[in-house]
Formats: C-alpha cells, sequence, structure tokens
C-alpha cells in the first residue's frame, strides 16, 4: 500500500495537530467552532505557515516548502469560493489550464464532471445564477476536476436546504468512494462522520481530542462537543470517562431513594421531541454536567414537565459505560 | 423604487448650516454659469478648426491618452505589489506613491526638472549616453502628467483589489495557478472596475494638468503646448478664445463626471 498523508503539523497559537490518513480513506474532522478544523485544511494546503511535517504519498510538502500550487490539492470552501466572473465551466476548467490544458482541452475534460456532479447543463451559468446546492456541486466539481491527491471539503453541506444537503451527501459518497487520493472533511453533522468517514478526527481548542473510527468515537465520546452530536451523555473525571444512555435516566420530583449510584438535582432548561421520546435537557448547578434525559411523552405529561421545573435525575450504574 | 413613506420631518435646516451651504454651492456653480453666459457660441466652430487649437487639442489628445496607457502598463502592476506582495517598506512605499496627488503641480515640475534637466540626477547621464534631452519635449509633457495622474491610478487599483480580497488568489493557488496566472485570470478581472475608473481619474488629471507640464516641458506650439497651457497663453491676447477653449475642456469635465458615476452606480450595486 502506498503511503497517504502523514502529517504533524503546528500553527502557533491556534492549532497543534497529527494524523495520518490511508489513501482512498475519508477522514471526517469535527470540534466546535473555533476549533482549529478550517486551520488544519489551510495548514495542510499550505495556505498559512506551519511548524511540522506534512509528507503525502510519500513526498514531503514541508522539507522543503512546497507551495500550494504544486501541492494537487482539491478544495471545497464553506461559501463555494467560485471564480465570480467565470462561469460554471470555466470554473472547473480553471485547474487543468492552469496546469497548461488549452483552452478547448481543458473545456473537454471539465465538462463531463460539470454532468457527474448532475450540474452539466449549468455550464454556461455564472455563479450568481447558480442555487447554494448547484454552486456547491460545481465547486467540487472544480476541485475533482484537476486531479488532487490530497482533497479538502470544508463544511460542503453548511447552509444548504436540508433537501439539497442530503441528495448531495449521497452524491458526494458515490464519488469518494471511488477517489484514490486522501479526503478530510470538515463538518458540523454526526451522520456525515458516521456515514461518509473512516475515521474520525475530533478537534478541540487546537487539540486532537480522538482520532479513531467512526463508531469507536461515537460509543465512547471524549469531548462534550462530540457527545452532545451523538448524544450521549459523558462525564469527564480527570483521564476517566463515563457514558450513559439519555434513554437510561430516570427523572423524578422527588429525591430518588433507590440504588442508583449516580443522582443530579436541576433545572429544566429545554425539551423537545425525540424520536418516540421527549429529550429533556437539564443544567445541573454552578460546574455541573448538562445532562440529557429521554421520557416518554406520557411520563412528561404526568410529571408536568416544563422549562424552569426542578428534576431529580437518575441513572443506574449497570447503565453506565466507562473508558479511558 | 417603492412609494416614498415620509418619516416625519426632523425640523426645518437650521440657518446657521443653510446659509453657508449654499453660499458653498453659488462659489462652486457660478464660476462655471459665468463661463457658459459669457461663450460667443456662434463662432465656436471657426475657432476650434485654427491650427493653434487643432495642434493643441490633438496634442493634448495625443499625452493624454500616453499617460493612461502608461499608468495601465507601469501603475497596474505597482497596485498588484502594493496590494498582494507583503515586503519591508511596504506602507512607506504607499505613502510616497500619493504624495503626488497633494503635491503643488509647480513643485512636481521643478522636482521632474531636477531629476531629468540637462544637469540632472538622471537627465545627465542620460544626454551623455545617448544625446537624449527630456525637458521641452513631448515626452516631458507625458512625464509630467503620468507623474501627476498615476497616484489617482494606483490608488483607484490597489483599493479595487484589496476589496476583491486575497481569498480567490488563494483558491487560484489550491487549483495550481501560478502568480502570473492568478493575476492575468483571476486578480485582474475582479479588479476591473477598478481599473477603468482609475484609467478615467487619471486621463482627466492628465488632461487638465498645467502646472507641471509648464514647468517641466514649456509651452511651445506643436511639441509642449496642451490645451490648457493655450488657454493661458490667449487669455492675454485673446480672452474670448480663451474662454471657448474653457467650454471644450468644461464638456470634457462634464463627460467624465457622468461616466464616473454610472460607474461607480454599477459598482455599487455588484
Amino acid at each position: 500500500m502506498s503511503p497517504g498523508l502523514r502529517a504533524r503539523v503546528e500553527v502557533p497559537g491556534r492549532l497543534v495537530a497529527e494524523l495520518e490518513a490511508a489513501p482512498g480513506s475519508v477522514t471526517a474532522v469535527i470540534g466546535p467552532n473555533g476549533a482549529g478544523k478550517s486551520t488544519l485544511l489551510a495548514a495542510l494546503a499550505g495556505l498559512v505557515g506551519v511548524r511540522g511535517t506534512v509528507e503525502m504519498g510519500g513526498e514531503s510538502w514541508t522539507d522543503p516548502p512546497r507551495p500550494v500550487r504544486r501541492r494537487r490539492v482539491g478544495m471545497v470552501f464553506q461559501d463555494q469560493a467560485l471564480f465570480p466572473h467565470l462561469d460554471a465551466l470555466d470554473n472547473v476548467a480553471f485547474g487543468l489550464r492552469s496546469r497548461g490544458l488549452p483552452r478547448r482541452a481543458a473545456a473537454a475534460r471539465a465538462r463531463p464532471w460539470l454532468d457527474r456532479l448532475g450540474v452539466g447543463d449549468l455550464a454556461g451559468r455564472r455563479p450568481a445564477e447558480l442555487s447554494g446546492g448547484q454552486a456547491q456541486r460545481v465547486a467540487i466539481a472544480r476541485a475533482l476536476a484537476s486531479d488532487p491527491v490530497l482533497l479538502l471539503l470544508d463544511e460542503p453541506f453548511a447552509g444548504l436546504d436540508v433537501g439539497v444537503a442530503s441528495s448531495l451527501r449521497v452524491e458526494l459518497a458515490r464519488h469518494l468512494s471511488s477517489y484514490a487520493g486522501v479526503t478530510l472533511l470538515v463538518t458540523h453533522d454526526a451522520l456525515d462522520a458516521l456515514t461518509l468517514a473512516d475515521q474520525v478526527l475530533v478537534l478541540d481548542e487546537g487539540r486532537v481530542a480522538q482520532l479513531g473510527e467512526p463508531h469507536e468515537v461515537a460509543a465512547r465520546p471524549r469531548t462534550p462537543h462530540v457527545a452532545r452530536l451523538v448524544g450521549l451523555n459523558v462525564l469527564r473525571d480527570g483521564d476517566r470517562f463515563r457514558a450513559f444512555r439519555p434513554s437510561a435516566v430516570t427523572v423524578s420530583l422527588q429525591q430518588p431513594a433507590g440504588s442508583a449510584r449516580h443522582r443530579w438535582h436541576g433545572t429544566l432548561r429545554g425539551m423537545a421531541r425525540h424520536g418516540d421520546a421527549v429529550r429533556l435537557e437539564v443544567a445541573t448547578g454552578a460546574g455541573g454536567p448538562g445532562l440529557l434525559a429521554d421520557v416518554t411523552p406520557a411520563a412528561a405529561a404526568d410529571l408536568a414537565l416544563e422549562p424552569g421545573r426542578e428534576v431529580w435525575l437518575s441513572v443506574k450504574e449497570t447503565a453506565v459505560q466507562g473508558y479511558e | 423604487m417603492p412609494t416614498a413613506v415620509r418619516a416625519p420631518s426632523p425640523g426645518r435646516p437650521p440657518l446657521v448650516l443653510l446659509v453657508p451651504a449654499l453660499v458653498a454651492a453659488t462659489l462652486l456653480v457660478l464660476p462655471l454659469v459665468a463661463l457658459l453666459l459669457d461663450t460667443p457660441w456662434r463662432g465656436l466652430l471657426g475657432q476650434l478648426t485654427e491650427p493653434a487649437v487643432r495642434q493643441a487639442l490633438w496634442l493634448s489628445a495625443l499625452t493624454s491618452l500616453a499617460t493612461v496607457a502608461g499608468c495601465l502598463v507601469l501603475g497596474t502592476p505597482l497596485a498588484w505589489l502594493l496590494a498582494r506582495v507583503e515586503f519591508r517598506g511596504r506602507a512607506l512605499l504607499r505613502a510616497v506613491v500619493t504624495v503626488p496627488l497633494v503635491l503643488p503641480p509647480v513643485v512636481a515640475g521643478v522636482a521632474l526638472l531636477t531629476a531629468f534637466g540637462r544637469a540632472g540626477l538622471v537627465g545627465e547621464p542620460l544626454r551623455e549616453a545617448f544625446g537624449v534631452t527630456v525637458p521641452y519635449t513631448t515626452l516631458a509633457v507625458v512625464l509630467a502628467h503620468t507623474f501627476v495622474s498615476m497616484p489617482f491610478y494606483v490608488l483607484a487599483v490597489e483599493g479595487a483589489m484589496r476589496t476583491a480580497g486575497g481569498r480567490y488568489d488563494d483558491v487560484a493557488a489550491t487549483l495550481g495557478a501560478d502568480r502570473w496566472t492568478t493575476f492575468r485570470r483571476v486578480t485582474l478581472p475582479l479588479a476591473l472596475p477598478g481599473v477603468v475608473s482609475g484609467a478615467v481619474l487619471a486621463w482627466a488629471r492628465s488632461l487638465g494638468e498645467f502646472g507641471a507640464t509648464i514647468t517641466f516641458a514649456g509651452n511651445y506650439p506643436g511639441t509642449t503646448q496642451t490645451m490648457p497651457s493655450l488657454i493661458y497663453s490667449t487669455l492675454q491676447g485673446d480672452p474670448e478664445l480663451a474662454r471657448t477653449l474653457s467650454i471644450v475642456l468644461l464638456a470634457v469635465s462634464v463627460v467624465v463626471i457622468g461616466a464616473l458615476r454610472g460607474r461607480w452606480l454599477v459598482g455599487a450595486g455588484r
């Protein structure tokens, strides 16, 4: 197997990250705003100054420093960043022409990419005449058309309508499965991480909080952000974590007497429909964890639950999974 | 436009503001109105075809277009350098480039003479090596015009390049474009509105340039006598002709303002 991406980068004051990714693999990068996700992509592309090493396909991109244009990265930005003065076809052909292809040949190679992304009939339109979803398809076509070895997708579904985003997600999955290079996908969506990715990189405050397979990260999250994304309660005690499902939580108005070892007193902050259940968001006092609890709609009615109400939460030790 | 719904009036404008405002407007408009009223419209065409006038018109057209060409070819790269390349002394260079904006034109003429004159810093070696003397030639006119017009052009284009942002340059780089390709295919097309308005400003400035030109290039019919210089010369002996020629330049100014307004309105809508 040829080596894929191997990187250890530091952007002073913003990011320290180390990761490896195999050829053909997709790495989802998740984390709260300001965690350094976009900075990581910019660092790998060479758009910001970094310390450390980036190796791609066995070649070093950092020693000696390789300029952005010679790295063969394909970038898709959250706001597409299509060239406003060029039509869709010229946008896609831009990378091919930059690499020396004559106008005609570049256009001939660019057009099938528009077709593949389902926007072949929009070739003559300028970005201002495209919808968000169409523009994002053109942007993906533009990134893929120049045959990159490293594909960097920065929240490609952000800002799109739910329906548009989900159909684009399905198509992107299809393209990524036949793509031989390394893909990094920044996302805010647990679904993206679970369905598109081979591994998940969790960033938090400019550091790697977790790197693992999607099911593993989903089952054993190490940051409150990921716990929220996958809908788990996670308690941290030094290096030890304890996780339990919202459905394992018992909600009562009086202090529970039974054998439950974990109990919290708190104020109900929010409630929303979640599948067949009602998901409660409870704040457990100063410094205490914010917890999720699922109850049946009937129970919610019996307990006369409403935001502001004081409640007790408890969970049985057997329902709690501990990990390091 | 939707139907205007007026907010309650904030009150009558106070006289302490209204009076000076009207005085200012009068000051700006009155001389132009006087010029229009006093112009001998009937003989206008005949006067404009006089040899001296035709020469000056031709020379003004030639030198102002050459100036614009100089700005485009030299000023565009300078604007790019200031907008896109980080180097020591960039802020200083930008400041120096803007000096001719506020420099009295006659001082610009003296400075040019000092540099390119027979005994000047550049002038002397130029004369000794090639036998070329610059002052009091048509080239000197273009040089003087370029000196005073370039800052207008550079500032307009640099501003447009900054507004368009370096982001698209980054995108182009990820797509494999080198800096020249990026400049040609991305930076320049996106800065085009700035290039156009900068060129129009530079052209208008060149067309009206008088002080630096007469100091550095003189006032010789056929080689260095542009329209403003001719107006100045005729004012003593033939004030009527001077007014006629002034009307021509005024008309040009009005057209320039109209063109720029259109340009700016388009720019604001983008």
